[in-house]
């Protein structure tokens, strides 16, 4: 679901077909019939925008068909935990959860937590949410818990009522998907699951581009462990990501919110102040996140050097602290405004490829000075003279500067891949002329910047003269041209740390200290580099007899190839099935063992009981196998984490062309839908936008063109922006085939050729049709091949935890012509 | 990192293989695939989506020449998708950026710089918009040693060790906050 995998991550989907090949059933659930679609067992065209009340049915299939796997649900979820009597359910409030403040759109989640004895951690966990922070943010309590799952308040009893109206009847009505369709998915996916089977769900930003995008994951979550499907081989929930290495920028990351290893970056609107109260308020008690003083201090170690002592606290006050919302939407709106002098954009395409693309530009030519970083001539680096509002250059004031960049192939890096993989390419020659890696341009720019402050003695430029700087490879390689090319390696092994004292580089994230004595980069990555001449990003090495390839590349953390594989095993830590076998206790040898690196602490029992007075993993027993939640359980249900709800509810996009049939509640109620004026939503049922409008890929292009829309080949095989419509839809706006069409929204209109196809087509929702606009995201006004740009017609919006736009499904119009 | 590949289709590999000799004209056998002639073979990892599948990159005479899928990488086992079957041509293409392009404030057209003078150049312009934009206290008097008038866009296509320094000069040194890239999520 979510994705269109066949023609997105082809060489990826040549797994799943040779699956499908010994026996396994696949099934495509997505608006737009694809070559995904036609490889699989089964294809259910849905309504774009719809997938948590899709999701929200099986989660009801499983549950009142008493479907799900008892043993791991009891033992390794959530489901006996017992939630406080001030919780309010969506079920109860008409669409709401209990504690939002209409005045700032804001949830206050303080009657979401478990019911039980309170543990130490910061007061407003949700301060602390983020992607992949849920572990930093702490359930306040130790639960109290009712294993026979009869407490009404327990988790279990919470999600019956929460999803009893999400019928089969309900996924017709509001999906479009016939009842026998939806029947059939649900019956394939509980047939295969449990002991002796598993099935693994993947997405991509088909799920994630919507306003309730990480809720939708959450309901995959839910299902996937109702199923027993999650740390076993064949499960999971697969994130298929976009970006050659999208997964580490998001780890390293260049994130607003973030510091390396999901840290949440310093805020002002939260207690931190000092690094003790930095510390005090993002440090969980129980699970493996307790560890978080160990990775801050030692990032502060890795950035500032010896000048980060214990008594400036390692640097902290050198760090910059967020004031706010600062992610790309805001920034843009910001940008538009006049509030932001200076942009520097590395490979990304913002005039084409990010949300309200209009306004991007607008926001562009309100700069004193931007810097484009590329390989080719972008969208973004031509704003001042080209796009659709033909700019007047005289009317600009932006000093511009298009830096030529390398491609991966002209040097030495790791891209992280979207299982995690760490793989480290080698530099085959030079980039050509001026052009120099990203890496280059970013050492020689703070070298040039510690030179202009060198003789500053303000506080604040203390943190930039103090920074570690030293990444000049000792020997330049002698077959290249460029010798002043910092040394990736140098880097990288900064990345994964080392001990202070000898300068030893560590082997793992266990021998972290918080007490200034051992420094590292980034700590999910400790270990890709344990010793001089060891860079296990650049392992090689066939494993033919294990099928997880653990000597190929480094998965962090820790080189594990499967997340939470203790839930391989049973209770006992014996395999659920002989066939599922993966982790398992070794009585004799008294460890975890097999074919992966066990996601479990190395030597502790199964029967080892939870110790109620310690911290850390002492908290959880030898059968919690979730080591980064607070009570190691897979959460059914969020007590914490989440801005939006603890559990995923089913609301209409922002556009849509019908009312919410579950709620009052139209829409989620926390979404920024960043109002003003340049950026308006057409309200529901919009009879000027009666159509909804989803974005994809194809196979031939890449983003917003950069990449492919240069390169001849591809640009032959895929030249020209179009809009697949229905015969349906083309006979009621008069359309024929590879005619002009404009599409609009309430933003702004494109023009394209209309592709009239089988591959979207009309759905019954709730006894009306509804009509489908499928529009390929490639396209802009530079490169071999040009078109109209998808991007104009989005509005800018932010889903409330990660700050995403809502782009897979808007309200739109069609008409035959031009733009005039 | 070098890697031998076998040889085409001989008369050797033939034999090997316990089969007899079959009907090949002298084309056939001396005709090969211009990778062979590669001074060297680096491996790398395709720069499109996620899947990092590996790749061998064939240099000749300081020049890349071809660029194919790793026969032994367990992900992609040789095989690339047609974006990474370009890869080559992404790479190896005319239209290129290679000098520096700098448009001047209310200027009509584009013109070539020295890489050094630009570097200059935007470092300067850095330390300025710091300079006037710089927030060490927030309204409520809180330490914030922050900056809202630069931003830095991007990442998602680019090496961990170059998002890595990005954030630490941009957030550890000079108080950048708005630091983005592709990924939220």
């Amino acid at each position: 679901m979510g994705s269109n995998m066949a023609e997105a991550h082809p060489v990826g989907f040549r797994w799943p077909m040779k699956a499908k090949e010994k026996g396994a059933t696949l099934i495509h659930v997505d608006p737009h019939f694809s070559r995904t679609s036609a490889c699989c067992d089964l294809y259910v065209p849905t309504r774009a925008g719809t997938d948590i009340a899709f999701l929200g049915g099986l989660i009801n299939y499983v549950l009142s068909n008493d479907l799900w796997f008892k043993d791991y649900v009891v033992a390794y979820t959530n489901a006996s935990s017992i939630v406080s009597d001030q919780y309010r359910d969506t079920e109860d409030l008409d669409g709401m959860f209990s504690g939002f403040d209409a005045s700032t759109h804001k949830y206050d989640n303080s009657s979401w937590v478990y019911q039980g004895p309170a543990m130490e951690g910061p007061e407003d966990a949700a301060s602390h949410s983020g992607h992949g922070q849920e572990g930093t943010s702490p359930a306040k309590h130790q639960p109290d818990r009712d294993e026979t799952l009869q407490h009404p308040r327990c988790v279990f009893q919470i999600l019956k009522r929460h999803y009893a109206r999400y019928t089969p009847e309900m996924v017709e009505r509001i999906c479009g998907v016939p009842q026998d369709l939806f029947l059939r998915v649900a019956e394939t996916l509980t047939k295969n699951s449990g002991r002796e089977r598993t099935t693994a769900i993947c997405y991509a930003v088909g799920w994630t581009q919507q306003s309730y995008g990480p809720q939708i994951i959450r309901a995959a979550g839910i299902l996937q462990l109702l199923l027993g499907n999650m740390g076993r081989p064949g499960g999971g929930i697969m994130a298929l990501r976009g970006h050659a290495s999208i997964q580490g920028s998001t780890d390293v990351p260049t994130l607003f919110d973030l510091l390396p290893g999901y840290l949440p970056q310093p805020a002002s609107f939260k207690d931190d102040q000092t690094l003790e109260s930095y510390l005090k308020g993002a440090t969980v008690k129980g699970g493996y996140w307790n560890n978080l003083p160990k990775f801050m201090v030692s990032m502060l170690k890795a950035w500032y050097g010896e000048a980060a002592r214990k008594d400036n606290q390692f640097g902290y006050d050198w760090l910059g602290k967020i004031t706010g919302d600062h992610s790309h939407i805001a920034t843009a709106a910001a940008m538009a405004d006049g509030k932001v002098s200076g942009f520097i954009v590395f490979g990304q395409n913002p005039a084409a490829g990010s949300p309200h693309a209009s306004l991007q530009r607008k926001a562009l030519k309100q700069l004193d000075w931007m810097v484009a970083i590329d390989l080719y001539e972008t969208e973004t680096a031509a704003f001042w003279y080209a796009g659709p509002e033909r700019p007047n250059p005289s009317d600009i004031k932006t000093e511009v500067f298009l830096i030529p960049t390398a491609a991966p192939a002209e040097k030495d890096g790791t891209f992280t891949n979207t299982q995690r993989l760490l793989q480290f390419h080698d530099k085959a020659v030079d980039p050509p002329g001026d052009a120099r890696s990203d890496l280059w341009f970013v050492y020689h720019l703070g070298r040039r910047l510690k030179d202009l402050y060198r003789d500053s003695t303000r506080p604040r430029d203390q943190g930039l003269l103090n920074l570690t700087w030293d990444y000049l490879p000792d020997r330049p390689g002698p077959e290249f041209r460029i010798q002043d090319e910092p040394s990736a390696e140098k880097v990288l092994k900064e990345i994964n740390g080392r001990t202070v004292s000898d300068g030893k580089l560590l082997k793992d994230f266990e021998h972290l200290k918080a007490d200034g004595s051992t420094a590292c980069g980034v700590w999910i990555y400790c270990g890709v580099f344990p010793e001089e001449g060891k860079n296990k990003a650049r392992n090689r090495t066939p494993t033919p007899d294990n099928y997880v390839s653990p000597e190929w590349g480094f998965a962090w953390p820790a080189n594990r190839r499967i997340l939470y594989n203790r839930a391989s095993a049973d209770p006992a830590g014996k395999p659920w099935s002989e066939r599922k076998k993966y982790i398992y206790w070794d009585a004799a040898k008294k460890r975890w063992t097999g074919p992966d690196v066990p996601d479990f602490p190395q030597t502790k029992a199964p029967d080892t009981p939870a110790k109620p007075e310690g911290h850390g993993m002492e908290l959880h027993s030898g059968a919690d196998p979730f080591s980064l939640k607070p009570d190691g359980r897979g959460w059914l249900f969020a007590p914490s984490g989440l801005k939006d709800g603890p559990l995923p509810t089913f609301y209409e996009p922002l556009e849509s062309p019908v009312t919410n049939l579950l709620y009052d509640q139209q829409s989620s109620p926390a979404v920024n839908r960043v109002p003003r004026k340049d950026n308006p939503f057409s309200p529901p049922g919009d009879p000027r936008f009666p159509y909804v409008a989803t974005t994809y890929r194809v196979t031939e292009q890449y983003l917003s063109g950069v990449m492919s829309r240069w390169v001849p080949w591809l640009s032959e095989l895929m030249p020209e922006m179009f809009a697949e419509i229905s015969p349906e839809l083309a006979a009621e706006r008069g359309v024929k085939n590879g005619e002009w069409i404009v599409v609009s929204s309430v933003r702004k209109e494109i023009e394209c050729r209309a592709l009239v196809t089988r591959r979207v087509h009309p759905l019954a929702v709730d006894g009306r049709t509804i009509h489908v606009v499928g529009l390929p995201i490639h396209f802009g006004y530079k490169g071999l091949v040009k078109g109209a740009m998808v991007n104009d017609l989005v509005a800018l919006s932010e889903e409330p935890n990660v700050y995403i736009q809502e782009d897979k499904a808007f309200t739109c119009n069609v008409r035959r012509g031009r733009l005039s | 990192m070098a890697v031998e590949r076998e040889g085409g289709l001989g008369l050797g590999t033939l034999g090997r293989l316990g089969m007899a000799p079959q009907p090949m004209s002298h084309e056939s056998i001396v005709k090969a695939p211009r990778t062979r002639a590669a001074d060297k073979v680096v491996e790398s990892v395709c720069p499109y989506c996620a899947v990092g599948c590996g790749q061998l990159v064939y240099v000749k005479d300081k020049t890349i020449i071809d660029i194919e899928g790793n026969p032994n990488s367990p992900i992609n086992e040789g095989t690339l998708c047609p974006k990474g079957a370009a890869t080559y041509q992404y790479v190896v293409n005319p239209h290129r950026v290679k000098t520096v392009r700098y448009r001047a404030p209310h200027s009509d057209h584009w013109e070539d710089r020295p890489l050094e003078w630009a570097m200059d150049r935007i470092a300067k312009l850095i330390q300025e918009t710091r300079e006037k934009t710089f927030l060490e206290r927030s309204a409520d008097g809180k330490l914030v040693n922050q900056t809202q008038g630069i931003a830095t866009l991007g990442g998602a296509t680019m090496d961990n060790e170059e998002n890595y320094l990005i954030k630490k000069l941009f957030n550890g040194g000079l108080g950048v906050v708005s630091i983005e890239n592709q990924a939220r999520i």
